[in-house]
Formats: structure tokens, sequence, C-alpha cells
């Protein structure tokens, strides 16, 4: 018995020793760290939960569904769902446009960002305050979203691949971290280099740029997933089916499931429709999910990077 | 004209620069551009970009005041003064989208703003490292997540056959149609705003966390606080910083809510609670093509975000002595 007792008194010592903030963790304490431990728990839980939910109701019969029985666990397991939209050509057209915008607009956006940054980052250029308030400004004031597709229309953009592209190109944000990180480069380095005989575009390709390899890809993962995701342009910007990205389709798909015609409840349609939004928001998600787990870390470090600066 | 010119010569010898500087009483516009001309080259297309996607935009927002006409110029054919503002002033779905608007806007703020801070401070006492990744990570993944896909999920989860119907079932209660009730929309909204955004806005007040000095916790404890006090005392004055930007930031977004959310949730049914200011210049833009109209809305809730945000950025300067800038 005193054994015993003599042991947990050396473990809270330990444990003393091992807190950074150690006082004798009181019993007001451990409760503390039980009613924290639920918390968190549910928090993950409650995060989760829609999804397990959806690639549940993805795998699920649909007379299982309707009867409101699928939670956690497909019932009824079959792939009917996933054939029918998978068969579907303008899924996979839209997927593809998705994957293209992305690209592109990915492309178009660094290109500028890290043009416009890097002029920035140079305290001598004349005029600088200028160029950087002709930024910032715009994210105080933002265009508008009127005279916004006012212009893209009479420029002629409407339905193509340049309405969803150009609005978007600059970050003020992400340019604001680019800069920061770019002044914050050793300038010894594009001097010596400058010395060598390089111009100014061959010490931004040569010397700043795989200097700052892992900002860059900080950079193209914001762009990149900040595209993915979008939607909003692409559905105001374009007509045509064929050219949607698969973030409309999905929207189109789940358009009709909030009007009052599901309002009492169980219309065929409206029902078979919620099994096809189930797959379909799994293919969507997955591309996302699967790259998650290796982004995840950039993108921490670009927000923190831009609150330090911004 | 003469800059062009001598551009072939400046780049021929660029490296003499430094010295013709020194030469110089004061950089004149005229050498800046003849030593950095291929600086300024990089930054043509961006501020055309600029110039195109923002600012000629924000001039555009004059046909708030002019007769517009589809196909016309973008700035409209003449002027009408105040027609469209006096339009809105006296129309009443107007005060009611902008009523809408601030409770909204308010909910928003009220949880989404504190939540994280509690969820930051709770993660921070958790001693396993691996727990405290683990759960940052999960917490981080919506995100990451297209607000369409979010709000199908929300949809699915709140449908009549969905997850939180059978628990309103095995309460024994009737099923909810959820989206279909006005009084639901404001928690709902409300409650996948948080879902999406809590944990990420822990990064911050997590990276704010790890600066509070070591012996501030130290000195309290000598002087007999206990770690409630310490949490009160020096954790959070530690990160106020942190607190002040974001509030403002927040702030800064108040009048703009979840625009894109609300349009894809809401419907006609909804209209009551959920349609606020951007949707209906939304609509009254692209469904009845009154751009003047929705133009001068737009420009009006526009000026309410940016007083907004520089008056809570003046208040903060004032009495915390953080600001934006």
């Amino acid at each position: 018995m005193t054994v015993e007792r003599d042991s947990t008194t050396r473990a809270d010592r330990l444990l003393r020793a091992a807190r950074p903030r150690g006082i004798t963790p009181t019993r007001g304490y451990r409760v503390f760290q039980g009613v924290n431990a639920v918390i968190l728990t549910a928090v993950v839980v409650v995060t989760l939960y829609p999804f397990v939910n959806i690639v549940a109701r993805s795998f699920s019969d649909q007379t299982e569904i309707i009867a409101g029985r699928v939670n956690l666990w497909p019932r009824g397991f079959n792939l009917t769902a996933y054939r029918l939209v998978m068969s579907d050509p303008m899924f996979w057209t839209n997927y593809r446009n998705t994957v293209v915008y992305t690209v592109v607009a990915t492309a178009i956006a660094m290109v500028l960002t890290v043009c416009y940054a890097y002029v920035l980052s140079k305290p001598h250029v004349r005029g600088r305050p200028v160029l950087v308030g002709m930024a910032v400004v715009t994210m105080v004031f933002p265009p508008g979203l009127i005279p916004q597709y006012v212009l893209v229309t009479s420029l002629g953009l409407k339905n193509t691949i340049w309405a969803i592209v150009l609005p978007g190109a600059i970050n003020v944000f992400n340019l604001l971290v680019m800069k920061s990180f770019f002044e914050s480069l050793p300038v010894e380095l594009e001097e010596a280099a400058a010395v060598d005989g390089l111009n100014t575009y061959g010490v931004l390709l040569r010397i700043v740029l795989p200097l700052s390899k892992a900002m860059v890809a900080t950079m193209v993962l914001f762009y990149a997933v900040s595209f993915w995701n979008s939607w909003f342009t692409a559905f105001l910007y374009i007509d045509r089916l064929d050219l949607f990205p698969v973030t409309v389709y999905l929207r189109n798909l789940i358009a009709g499931a909030t009007g009052a015609g599901n309002m009492g409840g169980t219309s065929d349609a409206v029902q078979s429709a919620a099994t096809l939004q189930a797959v379909t928001i799994v293919l969507t998600v997955l591309p996302i999910l699967f790259v998650y787990p290796f982004i995840q870390r950039y993108f921490v470090s670009g927000v923190m990077l831009g609150a330090v600066k911004g | 004209m003469s800059t062009t010119l001598d551009r072939p010569r400046a780049s021929a010898d660029g490296t003499a620069a430094p010295a013709r500087a020194r030469r110089a009483r004061g950089p004149t516009w005229r050498r800046a551009i003849r030593r950095d001309w291929q600086l300024y080259s990089l930054a043509v297309v961006p501020l055309l970009f600029f110039v195109v996607f923002r600012y000629v935009p924000m001039l555009g927002n004059v046909i708030a005041f002019r007769r517009f006409r589809p196909g016309g110029s973008i700035f409209g054919e003449y002027w009408v003064g105040l027609r469209y503002v006096k339009m809105f002033l006296a129309d009443p779905t107007f005060w009611h989208v902008f009523t809408n608007t601030l409770v909204i806007g308010t909910l928003t703020l009220v949880f989404t703003f504190p939540l994280p801070i509690a969820l930051a401070l709770l993660l921070n006492e958790v001693r396993t490292r691996a727990v405290k990744r683990f759960v940052q990570s999960v917490s981080y993944l919506p995100h990451f997540l297209s607000i369409v896909i979010v709000a199908a999920m929300v949809m699915q989860l709140l449908s009549v056959d969905g997850s939180v119907n059978q628990l309103v079932r095995a309460a024994g209660g009737e099923a909810i149609p959820f989206l279909q009730r006005p009084e639901w929309f404001r928690s709902i909204y409300v409650s996948s705003e948080v879902w999406q955004t809590v944990g990420w806005g822990t990064i911050l007040y997590l990276a704010a966390l790890t600066t509070i000095d070591e012996n501030l916790y130290e000195a309290a404890r000598i002087d007999g606080a206990n770690r409630w006090r310490q949490t009160w005392h020096v954790t959070l004055p530690g990160i106020r910083p942190t607190m002040v930007t974001l509030l403002i930031l927040n702030i800064g977004t108040f009048m703009t809510v979840g625009f894109e959310k609300i349009l894809l949730l809401y419907n006609p049914l909804t209209y009551p609670t959920a349609d606020v200011i951007s949707t209906y210049l939304f609509r009254m833009g692209f469904e009845s093509s009154s751009f003047s109209y929705a133009a001068a809305i737009g420009l009006f809730e526009a000026l309410i975000g940016v007083t907004l945000i520089l008056t809570a950025n003046a208040i903060s300067r004032r009495t915390v002595g953080t600001s934006l800038w």
C-alpha cells in the first residue's frame, strides 16, 4: 500500500518536472484535462462526421437512404450511383475543365505575383509606395460585383477560360507574403550575381527563385486550392455546360434540392439526386483529401508568414 | 520619349549605374527609369491587371448614378443623379435585407471570432504532441473545401432523411425540413461557418501562444496565481495583438457575410431570414437585370464596409495601440 502511494507521488514529481508551466496538478486541473479531452474529441468527431456520412450515403442503397437509416456505415452496399456519375461524360468534361482552369490560372497568377512582388521588394525602386498602394487599395475597396461583371462581359470574355482566370490573377494577400519573403533574402547574393553580369531577369530566374522554392511552392498551393474550389466566377461568366468546372456541376446538382420541390419530402427525382450528390461530393473532394496531408504544413507556414508582415 | 531612347544604352552599361546615381542630386524619375527599367518592365503586366480588373470596375461603380444600357458603355449613358440611391432607400425589401445582413453578420462575428481563441487555448493545454497535431490537422480540413461542397454536405445532413433528422426522430420528434424553414436558417448558416473556420482560425493564436515569455508564467506562479489566473493575466494579454488584428479583419468583412454560401443554401422559402444585401443585389442585377440599381446597392454596401474597417482600425489604435496600418 505504502509502496504504491510512494510510486504515485514519484510519478507526480516527474510529471511536474516535465510540465513547463508545472505547478502541482491540482484536482481542478485534472478535471480540466478530462473535460478538455472530451471537448477536443467532440471537435474531431463533429469535423469528421459529415465526411464519413457522405461516403456512407454514396455507397448506400436508395431505399435505405430514403428510410433515413444511413449514418456511419453504408447500408445496402452498391456502386450504382458511382457507375451512374462516372458514366456521365459531362462529369468528366467538367472535371477536366477544373484541372485546366486550375493549372492555367495558377500559372498566370504565379508569374504576375512573383514579378510584382519582386519589384515591390526592392527598397530603392522609385515610386515604390505608389506601386504598393495600387495593390493594397484594392484590398480595402473591392471593385464591386456588378461593375466587374459588366467589364468582363464587355471585354467579350464570357464563356471563355479567361473570364475565370484573369479577374483573380493577383491575390493581394499572397502578393504581400511573397514580397516580404523576397525582402528577407540576403541582398549580397543578388549583388554578386549582378556583378557577374546577370541582368535583373537573370537574377530573378537564376538566383532569387531557386532560393525561394519552398515559398513558391506554398504560393502555388494557395492559388491552386482557391482556383480548384472556386465556383462563383464560373457560375457568373459561363453559360455552356461543357465549359463548367466540376464545382458548378455539383452546384447544379444540388440547386434543385433546396427548392420548394421536396417540401414535404420524398419525390423520387429528389431522392435519387441525394445519392448522386453524395457520389459527386466524394469524387470532387477526393483529390483534396488525398493531397491534404502533404500540403497542410505549407499552408500553415504561409499563413504565419503573411501574419508576420500582414 | 527620351527615356525609351535611353533604354538600350542603360542596359549596355548597367553596371555603371551606381556611379551615375552618386553624381545625381537626388534621383529623378528619368534616372530611376534608366537605372531600373528592367525592374519596372516586370511591373507592367501586373499593373495592367490592377488597372483593368480592379480600377476600371471601381470607376465602373458610377453606373450607380448613370443610366446603364446592356451592351452599351460600361460607364453608362447619361447621369441620373441619386435616382437609384433614392430608389433603394425607399425600397422596403432593401431595409429588410439590410437588417438580415446585420443580424447574420453579428451572429457570425459573435461565434466565429471567440471560438478559435477558445479552441487554441484548449489545444495549448494538450501535453501529448501527437494528439495536438492530430486534432489540429483534422480541424484545418474543412478550410480546404469548396463552398459548394460544404453547402452540399449541409444539405445532405439536414435533409429529411439525413442524420440530423434521424436524431430528431430518435428523440421522438417529427422530421423537420430544416432548409425550408426560415427560423432555422441562421443557426444552420452560423454552425456551418463555425465548422468550416474554427480550426483554421486557431493557427495564428497558436503561433502567438508560443511566443509568450515563460518567465511571465514563472513570475505569476511565484505571485500565487493558479492556472486559471495565469491564463487570464498572462496568456490572454499575450495574444491580444493577434486578437485585435483578427477582430478588425472580421469587422471588415462584416457586411459581405458569406455571400456565396447563402446563395447556395437559401431559397424563396427562407428569404425572410436568409436574404442579405449581397444576395439581393445579385438577384437585382442578374435576375431582374437592374444593373444600375444593383450597383447602387453594392456601392452602399462597400462604403459601409470601408467605414467599418477604418473605424475599427482607428478605435483599436487609440485604445489598445494595435492597428493594421
